[in-house]
């Protein structure tokens, strides 16, 4: 077939494109990625009991935020990687200042702390699983999201894929603050964002195999 | 406005200062752009002068008018965006040209592969984003992933950052192609294959080829958008 011919079949009957495909594609990974990981919850860790007590009190509407601001960080990212010719640019401080606030405030409780009351703040009792837990909790969003980006065009595989695991880790994240019952900043700023990353560097080594098209 | 060139409309008071306007804005975006991803985007020419004004100014002109081609285009105008693909067609030709000087035989397949690539992704184009940028990242990332397949040293080549480059004169006068995609296209299952004849090959609307073939309207769009990825992914595996 000529070129010529092969544009002709492109342009003939092509039609209107949806507005804001990239965007709904995204989103729909999200709600389908959370659905899932709150099933997971449910069924593999179950609810804190206490959550209800918890609720009531800031630290947990600090983790609950910053879990969200990083999955909403990685939605961000997604879309800008999902499309040729967009840089990260200055998205990229949307994923790094709600990580640096963490750490500011992990360090400041550290600081005032005595030094018996540091492994405590540190290492909670829930340090060896949370990243796992995390990770688990991401599989639906991580399978989401890159079902999202195979239909749209990163032209940066790598970066794609790790901006997508990102996204899913953060939002497992976000589910797993229904079940953990941690609430001191140096926990969440190590624990959780390891948690976090795990997903994102799978999602760097495999974006290569996974979203070339 | 935005269904409009700019170039052609300067009769009115209002329509130049939206074209300033609009103007500054592109011009903005590329400015971000550029202060932290040097290697996506880049201006053509960046010492002053008023000879590197002239090329500026022909490669702003052309933006704003494939741009503009594109809005109308993903609004639902087949003739701006057929006029869109020719135009591409050529720079993507001309830039692989340049590029492909050692696997000649390859180069209008890929202009081919791209141009599948253009239409299967046109919904990731934010109308925020010049339009350059956005097909001169499709036409590399086909170019280097053709090179990587084909195992070639060039596929590290990180000399492929200039948008410019792409949009540097157009060769309208289309090579062989080697892959035949006729065969391709008849390879595909059934139903897509005959949604893509009869709307995309023979003409005939959603509607009418619903009736001829028994599949609802839906499904009809729904096999020509399938039958078109998986044309593209088969145009991939084969060469």
């Amino acid at each position: 077939m000529k070129t010529d011919a092969l544009i002709d079949l492109l342009a003939t009957g092509a039609g209107p494109v949806p507005r804001y495909a990239t965007s709904r594609r995204l989103l729909a990974a999200a709600t389908i990625g959370t659905a899932g990981a709150l099933l997971l919850l449910w069924i593999v860790f179950g609810i804190n009991p206490a959550l209800q007590a918890d609720a009531a009190r800031v630290p947990f509407w600090l983790k609950l935020a910053f879990a969200m601001a990083l999955a909403g960080a990685g939605l961000l990212l997604c879309n800008r990687l999902a499309r040729p010719g967009v840089p990260v640019g200055a998205a990229i401080w949307a994923a790094l200042l709600p990580l640096l606030a963490m750490w500011l405030l992990g360090a400041m409780a550290l600081i005032e702390a005595d030094s018996a009351a540091r492994a405590q703040l540190l290492f909670g009792a829930s340090w060896r699983v949370c990243p796992f837990n995390i990770t688990l909790l991401s599989l639906p969003a991580f399978a989401a999201s890159v079902w999202a980006m195979r239909g749209l065009a990163p032209t940066d595989t790598r970066r794609a894929g790790a901006v997508a695991g990102f996204g899913a880790g953060s939002l497992g994240a976000v589910v797993y603050c229904l079940h953990c019952t941690e609430y001191a900043a140096p926990f969440i700023g190590i624990w959780y964002v390891i948690g976090i990353l795990i997903p994102s560097v799978a999602g760097f080594v495999l974006g290569p195999r996974l979203l070339r098209w | 406005m935005v269904d409009e060139g700019c170039a052609p409309r300067r009769s009115t008071a209002g329509t130049a200062i939206q074209c300033t306007v609009r103007r500054h804005l592109v011009a903005g975006y590329k400015h971000r752009h550029n202060s932290f991803v040097a290697d996506d985007y880049s201006p053509p020419v960046t010492n002053p002068g008023a000879a590197s004004n002239v090329t500026m100014d022909a490669f702003d002109a052309r933006e704003r008018r494939l741009r503009a081609l594109m809005l109308r285009a993903q609004a639902g105008d087949d003739a701006a965006y057929r006029a869109l693909l020719v135009d591409l067609s050529q720079h993507v030709r001309t830039f692989y040209r340049r590029r492909l000087t050692g696997l000649p035989d390859e180069i209008e397949d890929l202009v081919q592969e791209t141009l599948l690539a253009v239409h299967n992704q046109r919904h990731t184009y934010d109308a925020a984003q010049p339009l350059t940028a956005w097909a001169f990242a499709i036409a590399r990332y086909k170019l280097v992933d053709l090179l990587r397949r084909r195992g070639r040293r060039e596929a590290r080549n990180d000399s492929l950052d200039d948008v410019s480059e792409l949009f540097t004169g157009g060769d309208a006068e289309a090579g062989d192609a080697q892959r035949d995609l006729t065969s391709l296209l008849d390879a595909l299952p059934e139903r897509q294959r005959l949604a893509i004849v009869h709307v995309k090959i023979d003409g005939r609307s959603v509607a009418e080829t619903a009736a001829l073939t028994g599949m609802s309207e839906s499904a009809v769009k729904v096999n020509i958008h399938r039958g078109l990825k998986t044309l593209a992914k088969n145009v991939r595996a084969a060469s």
